[in-house]
């Protein structure tokens, strides 16, 4: 057992370094930090300039591999490199981080608990009201793009404070800075400020993990163990719920991996779009930056998230399916 | 909890081919049949013809042109001569949204064809080839899974200047085959024992001829649906990469740049965000609808009645 | 539609009392099908009612409208009691305390049966205290003894297993040991041996005679198999589209069917005690769909005493005796003719055989003189083969290495079948996978028309690929669903290079008694037995001196699979083939094969002609195997004694040391001393020959002695 779990982290790692270089190597290909100074008044002279991009080891008369070499050797000692203005990486993300962090892990909650239980719900009544209103729901919600969906979301939240003539969703930033009401006062701004990108990540989510509970869910219920369970003499309501439904989730809690990494470029969305000052909104703040060492951290930091959401989804597989942890 | 509905059908229907001179329908057919006697597959596909309609013969329709400003109306709501109103820019909202749907409907359908077709390929040839074919396309599989896609898109973004959504469309389908080819890699594994593959290779069929000839048309189901589904996705990846400038380039339009623009008028000329916004999501549920009754159509349990 | 009511004497073992269930004209129809029309029986405690059917009789539906567990499209009507108490309509409430607890359900993949994510204890205790207020614990320990009845060894440490770590006959123990577990009054068992091995189906029903003496309930056994039933129902009802056609005692059923279709059905069941000699005689046809009923008797389109009256009205049960039942019309001509048929059958063994063995013997004749005698088609020496043991689906793993073959030998010669039998698990299908291979082995070798696959270029290969062939178990699987039946038979035509001419598919059609505008359809449009014989025509279409058979007949209809089987024997005859015939059902065998090889754990147990090892098995486990087939003939079913194998088959991860099969030995526990068990310890048997005089018989048995335990039927009846 351990020795496979070693083989596989060592796979992972492996994966993560190629990931990253390949993301660096991109970066610093195609993003031009040089073309910041162009715009500069005055014009610094081209050898000041050189001198800055080398020590941000950003220099494009560097030789590639020779940056990559350096970038690497950071990284291995735990350094991501500076950004454009000369800051390091490594506070930038740290600070960052957690704002993504907690939007990201609330909105999976929201997103996977939702939709089972919708899911759920709507396969036991099958065909009935509940069933094809929340699938054309879905329907709907799937065709709607994040950045559409959180700017209507914007554009309704306006609405509604403009007819309430007060502001219960607040659309920008994760708090109000310098407010001073106290701890609940303060709870209840992070709560206006959040429900909204909440939303807009998790609608997407609860749409697709429902429509997949339910196909999982009607597959399970024609099984022959909830035929038994009923023959046992457990009623429809408990066969269901002790039986179906513990069941048809092994499924769908894999699938969870799989819809990780489209979370994770939902979340810089909804981070750039509601002002949130995650890694998203960074990362593409630093697109247009030509920030090159900021996207390879970032680049990074997702190959992580995502092979570690891998990882949770299959021990989480094997903790809810003996049939995966035998032997 | 109740007899499972195969062991009822089962016990209703014993097959009995030999009575009766009906001629057996082709399987074609009763795709088409069925996917057409169900009511969202029947509208799905009539919206999207129409979207197709509109897209490619409605700009014919009003004398102005996506390129064209009329000086004599900037942000002006709809009216007898701008029918979906003007843009800040004075350009014409009904001409420029449909040439961003043109350019969103074609990227969507050909990117959707290079990755279904990508996906089908590799899934194929790991899941037939146990061994270090299996490994070398499996490791690739998970490393364009862990690349994240967004960002290689648009750190590509400078690259796709005017002129080159060709590569933009290589680039968007380069990364929608992943999960795709994992189910069809897991698929061909299980067909691979299934008999009638064996009962080919023990008679001699070369490997490759089997995956195209009985692997690859049994999951064809998959494989239209799977492509159905991408098309929604290519539009909805485009539309997002559109939307921050890492999609198609200026002067060119496509959904993402004009719901970008418009989602900061939006609140004071709501007409330059919801016409666009609202033509993109009909879209998507169109296709979406098609794909699923597509779905329901070649699945011989399904049972849905709707 | 029952002008008869249910008489009511019961069997002499049973009560005269109150029956327990009183089924009274159940119709149960899905959408304008109907899929169970007037069914009416009753059952009393302690009787065993054996239902009798093929897939799609509705037997299943039967059963499932009794527990009130139809889907909710299925529309219900006539009268179900259970103690008095009407069923049909009750509420649901109501029914959920009735189930589990009057009456309870066995089901028949007890793979599926049990959800896979609780313990095998914990889901026993659930029924428990679903009906009893018990504690947890009270209910664990109720759980464990339980187990205990049901005979599964150390209960208390199995009932912390999970579903998957149980084998097959101990899921179905431990779904009995639920049946039973509030003491029902009924117990309905629907098909609960069709997916276990012979010797475990013995076991199983071992148990279940048990749990009807432990607890007094009545039995519904619910099976296609003539041969179950035959031993422990003490009443049968035979259904047929959806209608009951005959019911009786059990002897009335067996020995005096009045119904066209029971005689045929126990005429068309291949059987063990009989050998080669005497052909099956199928049914024509195939069942019919409910959805078109003819429009008299269903059965009059396959009946051979149909006659024109037969057409007009479906016949109503006509009381041919005390308590015996039958829906025909001729019923009194069928008791005639059975008389005759008696007579003539004698006579039959006497003329007809010769007859048809010389026939054969002239085609083997013919088939001598084309190729010299003596070089088998197929030779295996020693044949190995491991796999590596994996575990776990996420975090896979090797944890050792299954020994699946182990060291087998045989041969085939020009024009002769050897039959390879034995239980699921014994390597029997990788033997053949291993040959069709033609692929070197891990150990040993293969030698096919005289050449070694260890030396094979690719174009010998192919070569021998088209001289071999093979037909696989599952007609379904076997044919791709998206090719035309021509596109199928014309593969491998198309593969060698001959051109996918429509003559020689249509000839290959007809060959295998399908007509040549099949060619056009799909496989999904036809019967299982007639895809079968579309994997035949495939097969056959090269020319093939070899054919490979993996469990050809097994998934076919009792009155479906008799046809197929004589269609391989005639095959072979006419065309001068070689079958290599693998099958877990010794009777099949007996009637193709020339010669059989008996494995098990990978090895060969004991090989020899069909009825020299059939009449005088030398190998304990060949004599367990065969005592333990049920025999469609209830006297000798009640007067046979069994020899039962205790437990399951070891895992061929790891086989007991010297001789594989010690640890179920009867022999080995029973009969040897301690100083000859040793060497059964520690000596691996070869096969040697054995009998009088030392022939083709061998078995792999240090202590082998022929022994009959079939006992071949001497006098009809």
């Amino acid at each position: 057992m351990a020795g496979f779990l070693a083989r596989r982290l060592l796979n992972y790692l492996v994966l993560v370094a190629v990931a990253a270089s390949l993301a660096y190597m991109l970066a610093a290909t195609a993003l031009d930090p040089r073309s910041n100074y162009a715009d500069r008044t005055p014009k610094p002279p081209p050898a000041v300039i050189d001198a800055q991009l080398t020590a941000l080891n950003l220099n494009d008369q560097v030789p590639l591999l020779e940056r990559y070499a350096v970038w690497a050797g950071g990284v291995l000692h735990g350094d991501l490199g500076k950004s454009v203005t000369g800051s390091p990486v490594n506070d930038d993300i740290a600070r960052r981080a957690g704002v993504t962090f907690r939007l990201v892990v609330l909105g999976m909650i929201v997103g996977s608990v939702g939709g089972v239980l919708l899911g759920a719900l709507a396969a036991v009544r099958q065909y009935g009201w509940f069933d094809r209103v929340s699938t054309a729901l879905s329907f709907a919600v799937l065709a709607v793009p994040v950045v559409v969906l959180a700017n209507m979301l914007i554009l309704f939240a306006t609405w509604l404070n403009d007819r309430l003539g007060t502001q219960v969703f607040l659309v920008s930033g994760e708090y109000t800075g310098g407010l001073d009401t106290g701890f609940w006062g303060s709870v209840l701004d992070r709560i206006q400020h959040l429900v909204l990108p909440t939303a807009s990540l998790s609608l997407a989510l609860v749409a697709v993990f429902s429509r997949y509970q339910r196909n999982m869910m009607l597959d399970v219920l024609g099984a022959d163990f909830v035929r038994t369970a009923r023959a046992k003499g457990l009623s429809r309501r408990a066969a269901l719920t002790r039986h179906a439904l513990r069941t048809a989730l092994v499924p769908v809690m894999t699938y969870f991996a799989f819809t990780f990494g489209a979370l994770l470029t939902g979340a810089t969305f909804t981070e750039k779009i509601f002002g949130w000052h995650g890694l998203g909104e960074q990362l593409i703040n630093s697109i247009f930056t030509n920030d090159v060492n900021t996207v390879a951290a970032i680049a990074l930091l997702a190959a992580v998230a995502v092979l570690c959401a891998s990882l949770a989804s299959d021990l989480l597989h094997a903790a809810l399916d003996p049939r995966v942890r035998a032997g | 909890m109740t007899l499972p509905e195969e062991e009822v059908a089962e016990e209703l229907t014993p097959g009995v081919p030999g009575r009766g001179p009906r001629r057996a329908p082709s399987r074609g057919r009763v795709v088409v049949r069925r996917f057409l006697g169900s009511r969202q597959g029947a509208a799905g596909l009539a919206v999207l013809v129409v979207m197709f309609l509109l897209a490619f013969a409605g700009p014919l329709l009003s004398p102005w042109s996506y390129t064209d400003r009329d000086f004599t109306a900037f942000l002006q709501p709809p009216s007898a001569s701008h029918w979906f109103g003007t843009l800040q820019t004075g350009a014409d909202v009904y001409a420029v949204t449909l040439r961003g749907m043109q350019k969103s409907l074609i990227v969507g359908l050909l990117a959707a064809l290079v990755s279904t077709a990508l996906a089908a390929l590799v899934g194929a040839f790991a899941g037939y080839f146990p061994g270090w074919a299996d490994r070398t396309l499996t490791w690739l599989t998970d490393l364009l899974l862990v690349l994240p896609a967004f960002l290689i898109l648009a750190i590509m973004s400078p690259v796709f200047g005017e002129g080159t959504w060709a590569l933009f469309v290589l680039m968007l389908a380069l990364f929608l085959w992943m999960v795709t080819s994992k189910i069809v890699r897991s698929m061909t594994v299980s067909l691979k024992r299934r008999e009638f593959i064996q009962a080919a290779r023990f008679m001699g069929v070369r490997p490759v001829t089997i995956i195209f000839r009985h692997v690859l048309p049994n999951l064809s189901s998959l494989l239209i649906v799977d492509a159905t589904l991408n098309v929604s996705a290519a539009i909805l990846t485009e539309t997002s990469l559109s939307y921050f400038g890492f999609g198609i380039q200026p002067p060119d339009v496509s959904f993402g740049t004009l719901i970008a623009d418009g989602s900061k008028t939006a609140v004071y000329a709501p007409w330059t965000f919801w016409f666009v916004a609202g033509l993109l999501v009909v879209t998507v549920l169109a296709v979406n609808l098609v794909g699923d009754a597509l779905r329901d159509a070649f699945d011989p349990t399904s049972t849905r009645p709707r | 539609m029952t002008p008869a009511t249910t008489p009511e004497t019961a069997p002499a073992h049973a009560p005269a009392s109150a029956p327990v269930l009183d089924v009274r004209d159940l119709d149960v129809s899905f959408g304008d099908v109907p899929a169970v029309r007037g069914v009416s029986f009753e059952v009393r405690p302690g009787e065993v009612l054996g239902v009798v059917g093929e897939s799609g009789s509705g037997k299943s539906v039967t059963a499932s409208a009794i527990m009130g567990l139809l889907p909710s499209s299925a529309r219900v009507s006539g009268s179900v009691r259970l103690h008095g108490r009407e069923l049909v309509g009750a509420r649901d409430k109501e029914l959920n305390a009735l189930r589990g607890r009057a009456m309870s359900m066995v089901f028949q993949d007890p793979l599926s049966a049990l959800t896979p994510v609780y313990r095998v204890g914990d889901q026993i205790a659930e029924a428990v205290r679903v009906h009893q207020r018990v504690t947890k614990e009270q209910a664990l320990v109720k759980a464990v003894s339980l187990l205990d009845l049901v005979g599964i060894p150390h209960p208390a440490e199995r009932a912390l297993a999970f579903p998957h770590e149980f084998s097959g006959g101990m899921r179905q123990r431990a779904m009995i040991a639920m049946a039973i577990a509030n003491d029902p009054d009924l117990v309905i068992c629907d098909e609960p041996t069709t997916a276990l091995d012979v010797t475990i189906q013995a076991q199983v029903l071992e148990v279940l005679k048990k749990a009807r003496d432990e607890t007094g309930a009545a039995i519904i056994m619910i099976t296609h198999d003539l041969g179950v039933v035959a031993g422990l129902a003490d009443r049968v009802l035979v259904m047929y589209a959806g209608r009951p056609v005959e019911v009786g005692t059990v002897d009335d059923v067996y020995y005096r069917p009045r119904m066209p279709y029971t005689v045929g059905l126990l005429r068309s069941i291949p059987r063990v005690d009989r050998g080669a000699q005497r052909r099956l005689e199928p049914i024509e046809g195939s069942p019919p769909s409910p959805a078109a009923l003819p429009p008299g008797c269903p059965f009059a389109p396959r009946c051979p005493l149909h006659v024109a009256a037969c057409d007009e009205a479906e016949p109503p049960l006509f009381e041919t005796g005390p308590g015996h039942l039958a829906a025909c019309i001729r019923w009194e001509d069928e008791a005639a003719s059975e008389a005759e048929a008696a007579e003539a059958e004698e006579a039959e063994k006497e003329t007809q055989a010769p007859a048809e063995a010389e026939e054969a013997r002239e085609a083997e004749r013919a088939v001598e003189a084309a190729v010299p005698r003596g070089e088998p088609v197929l030779r295996v020496e020693g044949l190995v083969k491991d796999y590596p043991l994996l575990r776990g689906a996420v975090f896979k793993r090797r944890v050792g290495t299954v020994h699946a073959v182990a060291g087998i030998s045989f041969a085939i010669r020009e024009g002769e079948t050897l039959g390879l039998v034995g239980e699921s698990g014994c390597g029997k299908t990788t033997t053949l996978l291993e040959i069709l291979e033609l692929a070197r082995p891990q150990r040993g070798r293969v030698v096919v028309f005289g050449h070694d696959t260890a030396r094979l270029g690719p174009a010998e290969r192919m070569a021998i690929r088209r001289d071999m062939q093979v037909v696989f178990q599952d007609p379904l699987a076997s044919l791709d669903p998206r090719m035309t039946v021509h596109d199928v038979v014309a593969e491998p035509l198309r593969t060698h290079g001959l051109g996918d001419s429509g003559r020689r598919v249509a000839e290959l059609l007809t060959l295998v008694g399908l007509a040549p505008e099949h060619a056009e359809r799909y496989p999904q449009d036809f019967s299982g037995g007639q895809r079968q014989r579309i994997g035949i025509a495939r097969a056959l279409a090269l020319e093939p001196r070899l054919l490979v058979l993996d469990e050809p007949v097994s998934a076919l209809d009792v009155s479906i699979q008799a046809g197929v089987i004589n269609l391989l024997a005639s095959l072979k005859v006419r065309l001068g083939l070689s079958y290599l015939f693998v099958a877990h059902d010794l009777a099949v065998v007996r009637h193709i094969a020339d010669r059989v090889a008996v494995m098990y754990l990978g090895r060969i147990a004991e090989i020899g002609a069909v009825d020299a090892v059939y009449d005088a098995p030398a190998h304990p486990y060949t004599q367990a195997l065969l005592s333990a087939i049920p025999l469609p003939d209830p006297a000798r079913e009640r007067s046979r004694r069994r020899i039962l194998l205790e437990g399951d088959l070891p895992s061929p991860a790891h086989p007991p040391s010297g001789c594989r099969f010690r640890t179920r030995c009867p022999k080995f526990r029973t009969v040897l001393t301690e100083d000859e068990r040793v060497l059964c310890v520690e000596a691996e048997p070869d096969v040697l020959p054995v009998g009088e005089p030392a022939g083709d018989q061998g078995a792999a048995c240090h202590y082998a002695e022929q022994l009959d335990v079939v006992q071949p039927r001497r006098n009809s009846r």
